[in-house]
């Protein structure tokens, strides 16, 4: 059976993250939005057959876990979830395009497999990079900068109930699992003929739950905007934040860095 | 303008899966009037409360409060005045911390940030719950978490308080110090409860409902004295007034 107070508490290690102190999280959510899109977008940029020139871009999400005190192994198992859709995507690229890009030695490596590669690599760069933003911001503050920077508010509002009926879905889950071990005498598991009626009530008291949690919030005068207090103006400390990554971002995209590095120090010009 | 604070005429509420939960309801409350609402489970106060605040609307007949018809263009104004309780305090907690939550309401109102954080301030403590506001709502007891819902309306300053069974799940302690504090609390009320000793102590009027009919609508102490009615209603009159073979001995003596 499972352990309902772990379980809880992992669904919401994300919100528990974004309330933390640190160097990172006293930083205005705009700023770190803002560097965040500047990464996605510079990581989406990279052409596919590239992998050295990328590697750079992995300083960002390694600097901020450290700076923020992120728990590394948590974050790794939300970015494993995605992992299978990744591999997906990218797993015919090696079986379709079988012409040889390099050779280190015996093996020959062929542009499907690093475009395979350099998919994987963008995908979980993404993904990490957008669960350290929550996990240093919080959904409610992102909302807030979103909001800042004139996205519409039903999308914001999307954005937030989807990431809150997330939460009760899973709780709801959990409950129900529980409720269900309880009474299934040392099963393991749920029998296959109660998987339909399970589903159907999960659903049911979910959006029943989700529902009476919404009208909770327009009887407290919810009209679409979240508030969560005074935003904090953009102080020094954010222009150089954003500054100095998005940068360092450009530079990354515009020279292959690792490659440059290397003739520096070995002095062998191409 | 009417001088009632809330009116029902006649209403009925039929959920849409055809259970009839009410018929035809009738009752007014005035300024400086508390009512409790009882019943067996199931007579149908929480759907009652429900349509004051236009979060269901009836099938039949008609409500208003503070004089305005309770229609969707006039909800923003009615939730305005009226401040609900729900019964299960999950609904009502959904933030990341006790402080957000309770500051839920008053942000929404635009109140500067001073403001919202006297009142966050003042409805936490008076719910005996302060040390509490850093912590994550998911993560209080359930006597907890009904302090903090109730403390997420307190800090909107209703004008009418509509609780939902208030005192389930309260230690001793909290139970009295918030049925203290609701009897200072000099605005209307309306509170659903199984709770008959606090009905004593907070509410002269008491209306009883039995299927969705109002059986009885009467001052408390008469109403809860009758035990043919209250049992009738599927209730039993309370310890506190029972005449119980114990305590009359005890007279004699
Ligand atoms: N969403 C719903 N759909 C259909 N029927 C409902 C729904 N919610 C409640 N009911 C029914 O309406 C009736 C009144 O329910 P209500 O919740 O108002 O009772 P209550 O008096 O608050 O009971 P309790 O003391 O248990 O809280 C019950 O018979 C219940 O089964
Ligand atoms: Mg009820």
């Amino acid at each position: 059976m499972v352990n309902i107070a772990e379980a809880l508490d992992n669904i919401r290690l994300l919100d528990a993250l974004g309330e933390e102190k640190s160097t990172v999280h006293a930083l205005h959510p705009l700023a770190k939005l803002f560097v965040t899109l500047v990464f996605l977008i510079i990581v989406i940029s990279f052409s596919k057959h590239e992998i050295s020139a990328l590697l750079p871009m992995v300083l960002f999400p390694t600097i901020i876990i450290t700076l923020a005190d992120l728990p590394v192994l948590p974050l790794m198992k939300r970015v494993l979830i995605v992992l299978p859709l990744v591999i997906g995507i990218g797993i015919f690229n090696p079986l379709l395009d079988h012409r040889p890009m390099v050779s280190l030695g015996a093996i020959t490596l062929s542009y499907g497999w690093i475009s395979f590669i350099s998919i994987m690599i963008k995908c979980l760069l993404t993904v990490i990079t957008s669960l350290i933003l929550i996990a240093t911001t919080g959904m409610t503050n992102i909302a807030l900068a979103l909001r800042k920077l004139k996205v519409p508010k039903i999308f914001v509002l999307q954005l937030l109930l989807t990431y809150r009926y997330i939460t009760v879905l899973m709780e709801e889950v959990i409950l129900t699992t529980t409720a269900y071990a309880l009474r299934s005498s040392g099963i393991k598991g749920i029998h296959f003929k109660h998987w339909g009626s399970l589903l159907g009530q999960l659903l049911i008291r979910t959006i029943d739950r989700a529902q009476r949690v919404y009208t909770s919030m327009c009887c407290r005068g919810f009209d679409g905007n979240y508030n969560t207090g005074t935003m904090p103006t953009l102080v020094a400390k954010d222009y150089i934040f954003m500054l100095f990554w998005t940068l360092f971002f450009i530079i990354t995209r515009s020279f292959n860095l690792p490659m440059l590095l290397g003739t520096i120090l070995t002095g062998v010009y191409p | 303008m009417s001088h009632y604070q809330i009116e029902a005429n006649n209403i009925t509420f039929i959920y849409p899966d055809g259970h009839q939960a009410l018929k035809d309801i009738s009752f007014t409350l005035s300024q400086r009037e508390s009512i409790g609402i009882i019943g067996a489970n199931g007579a149908g106060k929480s759907t009652l409360l429900l349509l004051l605040l236009g979060i269901l609307f009836p099938n039949e007949g008609t409500i208003s409060v503070g004089g305005l018809p309770v229609t969707k263009k006039t909800l923003p104004h009615i939730r305005e005045k009226i401040g609900l309780a729900f019964q299960n305090p999950d609904d009502q907690l959904f933030m990341t911390t006790v402080y957000d939550d309770v500051a839920f309401g008053p942000r929404n109102y635009k109140l500067n940030e001073d403001e919202v954080e006297k009142r966050v301030v003042q409805a936490l403590e008076i719910v005996g719950i302060l040390h509490l506001k850093t912590r994550a709502p998911y993560k209080l007891s359930g006597g907890e978490k009904r302090a903090a819902a109730i403390a997420s309306v307190l800090s909107m300053h209703p004008d009418i308080l509509i609780l939902d069974e208030p005192t389930n799940a309260l230690d001793p302690k909290s139970r009295r110090r918030l049925i203290n504090l609701l009897s200072t609390f000099n605005h209307p009320k309306i509170i659903a409860t199984h709770d008959l000793d606090m009905l004593f102590n907070l509410c002269e009027r008491t209306i009883i409902l039995k299927d969705g009919q109002i059986m009885a609508d009467g001052l408390t102490t008469d109403l809860l004295a009758d035990e043919t009615l209250m049992t009738l209603c599927n209730l039993e009159v309370p310890l506190s007034i029972q005449n119980c073979s114990t305590c009359t001995y005890k007279h004699m003596l």
